[in-house]
């Protein structure tokens, strides 16, 4: 085999690929972030239909593999509704995003409940409010238990944007594919040599969001060893 | 002080003592009845110290007063105002949320375990409150804060967060976190039991200092005999969910008359 690289314009065609994954990554990952922090406090509240609600949700959304939930939202319900027009990124990505918020949601209630009981009831006798507690004092801990296991959940959609060449997206996968069929009619190149590549583009973007993830762990864990002080003139000021 | 009074009546002067009144009080975990038929009367400014056997229920006292636990029956009244019931109409109803949120803010509790919040500093956990719940800017919290932990003798530790305290100081840091909330009625749970031995004086001297300013009433549930003899106004002995045995300390703690007390007391000293 002479070489393992593809050519100079079949990189530039998965990278212009790469744009549309990521798109979709994006938009997925924030409809699935929200999706798990309101199901996942939801499954915590106080009100019995509101738990059982979030816990329908959460079972529907874990239950229902995510390409027939990607063809339900994006190919079913638009011709149920005469909305074919409607952008095909963003159903795919609200498919993806509905499976996020499924796995999320059990990731951002476990994290909150690990958080020690005593940290609420300390912020109960201070008077705070339910969403006060949530806000700064209970979240903020359950963060360093809920980052590393939702690091692994959005790789997890990220290898799941692969579906969405099934519904007509130009994606990474898809336009493999359609580089495989050039490569077939012109006779030139190989099929490992490609997925080979393929394989290892999503490995670097997969990478790539791991480090951000471990940024983020470790500025939150920054955060427990001092916090923003004050100076010593601020001090003397106050004083 | 009415039975009943309305939501809006409160204590004229915004710092004073408020004092605690519980009427029936019954609370069971399952089988377990923690709380009798308690009534229990403590006056304004009052220290209170409660003893009892480990597992009595002493701290579920002080638990159903800070609402981290509800009652099964009966009534609290905090300053002359019901905590879990609203007057409707001349009858009393289980309070609104918003109703327990509103007596609340006269109560202030301290932990065992301090729960101080870890990703904050020492200053930062006594400025949650006040700004958050009190509507104070962040240079007033900021002033507040400093001001507090200067009185509890950490003015050292304004920048420190609650993993590079000792327990001792952890403990004090709570208390001037309680404090920043100017609470009429302080809760004070087993605040020295989970400290080192060379640690439980510090705390306790911070104890004392809240006790002579006088204006805050005390309830504390602690198996510090000689601190109790030394500043408690009154102290009760717990049992059976019930108060057995009330009175100065010189006469529960020196010539107790119930057999559980002298028992109790027994058990206590000879260690």
């Amino acid at each position: 085999m002479e070489s393992w690289l593809l050519s100079g314009s079949q990189y530039r065609l998965l990278l212009e690929a790469s744009g549309t994954t990521l798109q979709i990554l994006a938009y997925a990952f924030l409809l699935g972030i929200v999706l798990s922090l309101v199901v996942g406090i939801a499954r915590l509240s106080e009100r019995a239909w509101v738990r059982g609600l979030a816990l329908v949700f959460v079972e529907f959304a874990r239950g229902i593999s995510s390409i027939i939930l990607l063809f339900i939202v994006a190919i079913a319900i638009p011709i149920l509704f005469g909305a074919e027009q409607a952008p095909l990124i963003l159903l795919s990505a609200i498919a993806l995003g509905i499976n996020m918020g499924g796995y999320g949601a059990e990731i951002i209630r476990g994290g909150i409940q690990a958080v020690p009981k005593g940290q609420t009831e300390a912020s109960i006798s201070l008077n705070l409010g339910p969403a006060q507690r949530l806000r700064h004092v209970v979240l903020p801990q359950a963060l360093t238990i809920i980052l590393p296991p939702m690091g692994n959940l959005t790789i997890e959609i990220l290898k799941g944007t692969a579906l969405v060449s099934l519904v007509g997206m130009t994606d990474i996968m898809q336009m493999a594919r359609n580089i495989r069929q050039q490569q077939l009619a012109d006779a030139v190149g190989t099929q490992p040599v490609l997925f080979l590549n393929v394989l290892v583009l999503y490995f670097i973007l997969a990478q790539v969001i791991n480090l951000l993830f471990k940024v983020a762990e470790a500025w939150l864990a920054k955060r427990y060893e001092g916090g923003p002080a004050l100076t010593g003139t601020e001090l003397e000021a106050i004083r | 002080m009415s039975v009943s009074e309305t939501t809006t009546a409160r204590d004229i002067s915004s710092k004073g003592a408020a004092g605690v009144r519980m009427r029936g009080v019954t609370k069971a975990f399952g089988q377990n009845v923690v709380l009798r038929d308690l009534d229990l009367e403590v006056a304004p400014g009052e220290k209170v110290v409660v003893i009892g056997p480990s597992g009595s229920g002493k701290t579920t006292i002080l638990r159903t007063t800070m609402t981290l636990e509800r009652i099964d029956a009966g009534t609290i009244e905090v300053g002359g105002r019901h905590l879990y019931h609203e007057s409707v109409n001349g009858k009393l109803r289980p309070a609104r949320e918003k109703h327990i949120r509103e007596v609340r803010s006269d109560i202030g509790m301290v932990f065992q375990h301090f729960n101080l919040f870890p990703h904050m500093t020492a200053l930062e956990n006594i400025m949650l409150a006040p700004m958050k719940v009190h509507g104070k800017s962040r240079q007033e919290a900021q002033a507040l804060g400093v001001e507090l932990l200067d009185k509890v003798g950490l003015a050292h530790a304004v920048n420190q967060t609650p993993g590079q305290l000792s327990g001792g100081q952890k403990q004090r840091v709570a208390i001037a976190r309680s404090l920043a909330c100017e609470p009429k009625v302080m809760l004070f749970d087993e605040v020295t039991s989970a400290l080192d031995p060379e640690l439980v004086g510090e705390v306790l001297n911070v104890l004392r200092d809240i006790a002579e300013e006088g204006r805050t009433t005390m309830m504390l549930v602690t198996h510090e005999m000689g601190f109790a003899r030394e500043m408690a106004d009154r102290v009760l002995m717990f049992d059976g969910g019930q108060i057995i045995e009330s009175g100065p300390p010189a006469e529960v703690l020196g010539s107790p008359q119930h057999e559980r007390t002298k028992a109790f007391l027994g058990a206590v000293k000879s260690h």
